[in-house]
């Protein structure tokens, strides 16, 4: 009895949180379906025949950079994924399987960089980007995102390396594998698991982030999807529509990514333990 | 001809010495069993023949071939590691070809080789299972699989059995015995159980603390250990010690005043300390063998067909005997214990045998 009751607390608290967190991009597609009379005139009320409407969607695709915008924040974020596993990876792997003289000291480095938020450096940032000539292209966002998201990926995928049994890599070094071939064709498989939990947590900030565009690529073509849908916002007069229907389907790309990588993130954890 | 051949072998990890000044040979075809107790350096010796320790000083030839700056692979050897070290993420086939794979072996050889090793070690139905599938006699048994289809030079056996429980330990000790019949192979074999070294072995290395003790047959080691420490280590349940002094006259006086009368090798002289060894399995519960000691028995340990006597001598030392069938003393008896003179081993203050 009193155990059904604390499940029921337990499940009341739950549907509550998600119920919240829900409601406001709920809110968001419902509103994309309707005509602008109707967003202001019942917000809550779900699209009807009368106020049903696809202009929003219209005015976002009949707008061709707003693609083009689509397409850069998936540029973006699919780069500093690929970078992030890719350097964070081969960093840890060097950090857990190799004694070198300055490795403590590196690792605390690192370490370093998880507790210090990399917007104090904005101002260097855009210097060193400006110097670079690289304002107003996505290679400025992916390096600098990269650089945001490598410290706590070494972090956590050092842990999951430092499980791997010594035996199985010293196994591949009798086999004739090179550190390089011990690296892509037993670690990364290994901790396949490890890399989908740091590539979803390193996507979805990435996907949402204003401050980095609207610094280093606010012009010329180079807007990320959250700085692009600004277009519709003006000082006197916002296209509702547009920019609800640019929100709803900016979830989507970002959903389908996370799809994918909680899927390998289960089959990881179900693939079985070495021995 | 694929002999090991090491010479004048050290190895630290800064100033702990694991491997002291260390000769072996390992002859063409031979099956070597490094013996001793965990910490005594057999795995490291093991992990520097293959190249997975570097070492500090000596030289390493394998078939000829001097072996000590080259990497792992390309020393021709084979290693079946104690957690077996299959590749988690690949079925039974491609944990034996993925090697030959990076060698560029043509893909019909590689197929040639996998199923013949499939065939001897019977993997055949397995071939297509991952190592989470299978039982742990059966991992064992694609590592050594993953060893054999590289042909190596040789094989090196880091405490293979050690994860497999007792029965199927028996089973893969005798497997392991005929492979090596059948492949011919050169073998360096590391196992703290002396069982499985005694009945492997072709030669027996006995190591502890970074050096080798003995080196030898197995039935020599058994007969004629060189130290105390080999005595103590070969045998089970191990052999008995007791501290004696020479008299005139061929007699050992035990600490507790009994008297043993045996023909003494030449190099014991009057007046030195000496300490005694025996063998349990040589020592008879009553019976007239030629020397004698009596005590109290403290305790028998019956196992059916034998069983092992724990007798208090009045020095306070206990010896321990096996004793045939079902005894009738038990606790608190006292006892007499015979054992015959030829199996005595004389060992002096050092420790070294005396013969």
């Amino acid at each position: 009895m009193r155990k059904s009751a604390s499940a029921i607390a337990v499940h009341g608290i739950l549907i509550l949180y998600t119920a919240l967190a829900l409601f406001p991009i709920l809110l968001v597609i419902m509103n994309s379906f309707k005509a602008r009379k109707a967003i202001f005139g019942s917000p809550l009320a779900l699209p009807t025949p009368t106020t049903f409407s696809l202009i929003g969607y219209d005015r976002v695709f009949g707008d061709s950079s707003i693609v083009s915008y689509y397409l850069n924040s998936i540029t973006v974020t699919g780069g500093t994924i690929f970078f992030t596993l890719l350097f964070g990876a081969m960093a840890a792997w060097a950090l857990t399987e190799y004694k070198f003289r300055w490795n403590t000291l590196l690792a605390l480095f690192l370490a370093v960089g998880i507790m210090v938020p990399i917007r104090l450096g904005s101002v260097s940032i855009i210097q060193l980007i400006v110097e670079l000539n690289l304002i107003n292209t996505l290679t400025a966002l992916i390096l600098v995102y990269t650089a945001q998201n490598l410290p706590l990926s070494i972090f956590i995928l050092s842990e999951f390396i430092a499980q791997i049994p010594k035996d199985l890599r010293e196994a591949g070094r009798c086999d004739g594998l090179s550190e390089y071939s011990i690296f892509f064709y037993i670690v990364l498989p290994l901790i396949r698991p490890a890399m989908a939990t740091v590539a979803v947590f390193t996507m979805i900030p990435v996907w949402n982030d204003l401050w980095f565009p609207l610094l280093l690529a606010p012009t010329g073509g180079k807007q990320t999807i959250t700085l692009g849908i600004q277009q519709f916002l003006g000082q006197y007069i916002t296209d509702w529509n547009a920019v609800l229907s640019a929100l709803s389907t900016a979830i989507i790309p970002v959903l389908i990514l996370y799809v994918i990588f909680s899927r390998q993130l289960i089959r990881g954890l179900t693939s079985g333990a070495v021995k | 001809m694929s002999e090991v051949k090491i010479e004048k072998l050290c190895k630290s990890y800064g100033p702990v010495e694991v491997l002291k000044d260390i000769n072996l040979t390992v002859g063409d075809g031979s099956f070597v069993v490094l013996v001793g107790p965990s910490g005594c350096g057999k795995s490291t010796l093991l992990r520097s023949i293959a190249g997975l320790e570097p070492v500090n000083s000596g030289n390493m030839t394998i078939g000829g071939r001097q072996v000590n700056d080259l990497p792992p692979a390309q020393r021709e050897i084979a290693m079946v590691f104690q957690s077996y070290a299959l590749y988690p993420h690949m079925d039974v086939y491609n944990n034996m070809a993925f090697g030959l794979k990076f060698a560029k072996t043509p893909k019909a050889e590689i197929e040639a080789r996998v199923n013949e090793a499939a065939r001897i070690l019977q993997l055949e139905p397995l071939l297509k299972r991952r190592p989470r599938e299978l039982s742990g006699g059966q991992r064992q048994r694609v590592a050594i699989g993953r060893a054999i289809v590289r042909k190596p030079q040789v094989f090196l056996f880091d405490e293979p059995l050690s994860n497999l429980d007792a029965a199927l330990r028996i089973n893969t000790r005798v497997e392991i015995a005929k492979l090596h019949k059948m492949l011919k192979a050169t073998i360096v074999y590391v196992t703290h159980d002396q069982v499985e070294a005694m009945t492997l072995a072709d030669k027996i290395v006995v190591m502890n603390k970074g050096r080798v003790e003995q080196a030898g047959k197995p039935l020599e080691l058994y007969y004629k250990p060189n130290n105390l420490f080999v005595a103590g280590f070969i045998g089970s349940p191990a052999m008995n010690f007791l501290p004696a002094q020479v008299k005139k006259g061929g007699i050992l006086a035990l600490s507790d005043g009994q008297e043993l009368k045996a023909a003494l090798p030449s190099s014991c002289k009057a007046g030195d300390t000496v300490t005694l060894g025996f063998r349990p399995e040589h020592m008879t519960l009553g019976g007239a063998g030629k020397f004698a000691l009596t005590g109290i028995i403290d305790i028998i340990e019956r196992l059916g067909e034998s069983g092992f006597a724990h007798v208090r001598l009045p020095s306070g030392h206990t010896v321990v005997a096996e004793v045939r069938g079902d005894p009738r003393t038990g606790s608190g008896q006292s006892a007499k214990l015979t054992f015959d003179a030829d199996y005595l081993h004389i060992f002096n203050a050092e420790g070294q045998r005396l013969d």
